[in-house]
């Protein structure tokens, strides 16, 4: 087995894998500072933070041979017998030096500036830089440069490259470069185009340093009082593993969680800044009742005590099962409601949905895919409707049935951040005698409902997502939703009689046993995610596109 | 070697007239060199012979240009690509402009038997910016050649093809760098790549690619028309104690510039000392004056005191004395009256104002040295300023290995040189023009001159 030495520590090296130096030192717990580095860019070596000492094992002798020079780690392949010092005088020193380089003419701005507390700069400087400043440059200046989707905070710059490297390899747009030369280097746009793309904010999380700041996020929150919290992204069928991060039930910003499975480590701005419905005012916090002359405000308990009777006494009743919904709220409510009544009709809405593989995914050259289709669980939704109904009815069908007066009773999960139905289609419930909707906003078909539930946002429900590849993940709750609001599986979980709290692990096991397709979910599932075998359901599905592991070279 | 049979080869035709046309050229003997490559030999067969000649590259580091021919891949499917580094930008150097000026169909014949050697299908000269004449000479040239069938397609009916193309850089001396070059003729920002893979493996978009300086491709074409004996009779051999040594052999061309009588630029064999190239091509100092110190080739290898200009200017020389190298072989001479921190905080501003900006270490190192020498010119020095600036030059580089290329190194070497050598004039300097402060070890406050003293700098740092 191949062996590489890092700081006197033999490290087996996997087979079949490239592996660079700060990433074959991170196996073995040792940590190489850097900052132009970034594993899904192209090595630039610049930043020169990630200096090692580096020598090579004969293989017969076992001697060691070190280079007399520092080389950079990012760019060295550690391969069998290679010798990696990282804690040496040397390394120490040279490090302290580029540190000392870079804040010569850093504004030192930390106090007003957001990227202070989780800022590479100022972590690195007290693990590695000087305690003392040598230098008689004092910097004063923090020019703020509005360059498009993003701000600039021109002086706190230190060139690593990596935002121009992403807009060039990821993005593919090219926006950013370099001005100037040496010390007077600046980022900047050319005039007239300005930083515009949908993958923009992710050059906020390169900027190791406080250069490139989120309009979104500017001066609200320092971050250190942020939690975080493991979530997936509910903006489209691509499934995002994401960081939630919030402050006392106030979310300030999404970020990618790094999923090499689904996203890596980039996500689209419509899912960094598409939280805000979340705190939107308009939002309904109280189920209501059809009452004479408007809606009366009711009691949870009046809403526990009375739909389940209307359920089992209905003719012929329906359910609307969303694909907003988490695998494990879909599962309880189609129990729900077969359990209520056998004959119930099950259908996968609402709103009209693309078609799978659509063409109209867009795909950038860095590999990252932003789906056509605008919702987080389609295919889970739809492999649990066709369990409990046998078959899957479009919201088409549906709908059309509705409008012929076959149900007496519907119940509507939505819950899509985006209004969903016209007027014309919430019309053709109008004579569904006993319609639950349970949704985010007030919408047309709200208004006719005899009972309209407030839905939690994706935020503030625990569950897990199938995305578009079939690939199954769990999302933490992150806030608690707003007062008056329930969330969907804590309803459908007392709704079903069961005792205590919803436990969102327990639905999936549930699932997980009873329906075959979701059985690779059986047991914990780890923190990327597990991928389901297709087909979920009967229909044909197009295979999912194959996805290159490798990064696209500019 | 005896001096007087010495024959310029590389500088024979300048001062014929009309030099640089291909008539003047053919009628003393030009591209039958070529012809004779093309009916006689493979490209193998010419590695073999420039392998075989030690010839090193004249572009500054002295890398064995067969070694570098080697590299190359032996079966890449597609083009090779052929780079002349004709972006002659190091401070104190003019020799490629002489050669491309007054004999550019020895540079392009230079060109077409390397294409040849290392089966480029495409050439591209690199021109520097500020070489008008260069250009129209050189573009006269590539069109009178193509017109007579030495460039083109089926070259002088071979069957082999080559185009030479003249990009033409904007000013900036990091692309002098062979992968700076390369980037900017991909259209790109100078910013040198990060070795390995090294141009050989993947340069010129992406494809193997060797780039040779104006003037060792000049010395390919000799080696090839006059042959191995008479390239080795030129020079140093390499030295027995030393096995990896290729020796220095060959003649060069030498720039002469600063305080002389007689600047030029004057060929001579490798190895010839700098008090020769002074004294009896350059016709010694001016005015009389005595000599206080030479720079042995090019800015960036730094300065050499009076004493020291008996080195032999080889590739090994100028390092004995603690430069950087034998660099271009074009010496700066400084007389008496120039004082060194002029000197210094010239080349510091140059290569601050040069440095492309990529590596942390060079971009605000060399900043930082113009910063501390601008202080101390002003009058605020501090013995201590000496020190730091030893320690920029110790650790900036790709020698120490804090850069990604050699750019550093020249802007190093420079300082390092100047105020070891040089140490008592700067204590001197700094002594005379900051009586008061100059032996205060805290930080100076840089932006207001009233901030001299101790208690103050200490306000600044604390």
């Amino acid at each position: 087995m191949p062996t590489a030495i890092i700081d006197g520590r033999e490290l087996p090296l996997p087979e079949g894998e490239r592996l660079n130096g700060i990433e074959a030192a991170r196996r073995a717990g040792v940590e190489i500072p850097h900052y132009c580095w970034h594993p899904g860019l192209s090595v630039v070596g610049s930043c020169r933070m990630c200096l090692v000492e580096i020598g090579t094992r004969d293989a017969k002798t076992g001697k060691i041979t070190m280079q007399p020079k520092l080389m950079p780690a990012c760019n060295t392949i550690v391969g069998d017998g290679t010798v990696l010092v990282t804690n040496s005088e040397k390394v120490a020193l040279a490090r302290a030096r580029v540190e000392e380089g870079l804040l010569l003419r850093h504004p030192i701005d930390c106090p007003i500036c957001d990227k202070a507390g989780e800022c590479r700069l100022q972590d690195y400087h007290f693990q590695h830089g000087q305690d003392q400043r040598r230098a008689d440059i004092r910097p004063f200046t923090s020019r703020r440069r509005d360059i498009g989707d993003i701000t600039l905070f021109v002086d706190r710059c230190i060139m690593c490259s990596r935002c121009v490297r992403f807009v060039n390899e990821i993005s593919g747009t090219g926006e950013l470069m370099v001005v100037n030369r040496g010390a007077h280097e600046e980022i900047d746009v050319a005039p007239g185009y300005p930083l515009h793309n949908k993958l923009s904010g992710n050059v906020v999380d390169l900027c190791p340093v406080g250069a490139l700041a989120d309009k979104d996020f500017l001066y609200r929150q320092r971050v250190w009082f942020l939690r975080r919290h493991k979530s997936v992204c509910t903006r489209c069928a691509s499934g995002c593993s994401i960081w939630i991060e919030e402050n006392q039930d106030h979310i300030y910003r999404v970020r990618p969680r790094e999923n090499m499975q689904v996203n890596r480590w980039w996500i689209c701005n419509d899912g960094r800044y598409g939280y805000s419905y979340v705190h939107d005012p308009r939002r309904l916090t109280s189920p209501t009742r059809r009452a004479e002359g408007g809606r009366t405000p009711i009691d949870w308990a009046e809403v526990v005590a009375e739909i389940p009777g209307r359920f089992r006494a209905a003719r012929r009743p329906a359910g609307v099962i969303s694909p907003f919904l988490t695998v494990q709220e879909a599962f309880l409510l189609c129990r729900l409601l077969h359990k209520w009544h056998a004959q119930v009709v099950l259908a996968v809405g609402p709103g009209p949905l693309p078609a799978p593989g659509s063409e109209a995914d867009e795909t950038f050259p860095g590999g990252f895919v932003i789906s056509a289709e605008k919702c987080p669980n389609r295919r889970g939704v739809e492999a649990i409707v066709s369990h409990f109904a046998g078959g899957l009815i479009g919201w088409g069908e549906l709908l059309d049935r509705a409008g012929r007066g076959e149900f007496d009773a519907v119940w509507v999960s939505a819950g899509s951040p985006l209004p969903w139905i016209s007027d014309e289609q919430a019309g053709r419930f109008s004579g569904v005698e006993h319609l639950v909707v349970q949704d985010l906003f007030p919408s047309p078909l709200s208004e006719l409902a005899a009972f309209e539930l407030p839905g939690a946002a994706w935020a503030e429900r625990e569950g897990a997502y199938v995305n578009r590849r079939h690939w199954l993940q769990k999302a933490a709750w992150a806030i608690r939703p707003p007062a008056g609001v329930r969330t969907e599986g804590s309803l459908f979980w007392e709704l079903l009689g069961r005792e205590g709290l919803y436990r969102a692990e327990t639905v999936l096991e549930e699932a997980a046993t009873e329906i075959a397709c979701f059985s690779p979910a059986r047991g914990p599932i780890p923190e990327e995610g597990v991928q389901l075998t297709p087909p979920l359901i009967e229909e044909p599905i197009a295979p999912p596109p194959r996805r290159d592991s490798t990064p696209a070279q500019p | 070697m005896a001096k007087a049979t010495f024959q310029p080869v590389l500088l024979a035709n300048v001062g014929k007239p009309d030099s640089h046309t291909l008539r003047a050229y053919e009628s003393g003997g030009g591209y039958q060199a070529l012809r004779r490559v093309l009916r006689e030999k493979s490209p193998k067969d010419v590695v073999d012979l420039i392998k075989a000649s030690l010839l090193r590259g004249r572009g500054g580091a002295g890398f064995p240009t067969g070694l570098k021919w080697s590299f190359l891949p032996e079966d890449h499917p597609g083009p090779i690509y052929l780079c002349v580094n004709a972006d002659e930008s190091e401070p104190g150097t003019f020799v490629n402009r002489m050669q491309m000026e007054h004999d550019p169909h020895q540079v392009l014949e230079g060109i077409i038997i390397s294409a040849f050697a290392t089966r480029a299908s495409t050439a591209y000269i690199y021109l520097r910016y500020e070489y008008p004449l260069c250009l129209k000479r050189m573009q006269t040239a590539i069109d009178e050649a193509r017109a007579k069938g030495y460039l083109g397609k089926n070259i002088l009916g071979s069957g082999w093809s080559l185009e030479v193309y003249i990009h033409r850089g904007a000013g900036a001396y990091v692309c002098g760098e062979e992968t700076g070059l390369i980037e900017s003729i991909e259209g790109k920002r100078a910013w040198p790549r990060i070795k390995p893979p090294f141009p050989a493996v993947e340069g010129l978009f992406r494809k193997p690619t060797v780039v040779n300086n104006v003037e060792t491709l000049a010395c390919v074409k000799q080696i090839v028309d006059r042959g191995l004996e008479w390239f080795k009779s030129i020079g140093v051999p390499p030295s027995p104690d030393n096995p990896r040594d290729p020796g220095s052999y060959g003649p060069k061309l030498f720039g002469i510039s600063g305080h002389v009588n007689r600047p030029g630029c004057y060929e001579r064999p490798l190895g010839i000392t700098a008090r020769e190239l002074i004294e009896r091509c350059a016709g010694g100092v001016w005015q009389g004056r005595k000599l206080k110190a030479v720079v042995p080739g090019g800015l960036s290898t730094g300065v050499m005191t009076a004493d020291e200009i008996d080195t032999p200017m080889d590739f090994s020389g100028p390092l004995k004395v603690g430069c950087l190298g034998l660099g271009t072989g074009c010496l700066i001479v400084l007389d008496e009256t120039y004082s060194m921190v002029d000197f210094l905080y010239n080349s510091c501003r140059f290569f601050a104002h040069e440095s492309c900006g990529q590596c942390t270490p060079c971009r605000e190192g060399t900043h930082w040295s113009v910063a501390m020498l601008e202080r101390i010119r002003a009058g605020r020095g501090r013995l201590k300023d000496l020190e730091l600036l030893l320690e920029i030059g110790d650790t900036i580089g790709i020698i120490p290995g804090t850069t990604i290329c050699g750019l550093a190194d020249g802007a190093a070497w420079p300082i390092k040189t100047a105020i070891r050598k040089f140490r008592d004039e700067f204590e001197d300097y700094i002594k005379r023009t900051n009586p008061g402060g100059y032996a205060t070890v805290h930080p100076v406050a840089w932006f207001d001159g009233s901030e001299t003293t101790e208690a103050s700098g200490t306000a600044a740092c604390r």
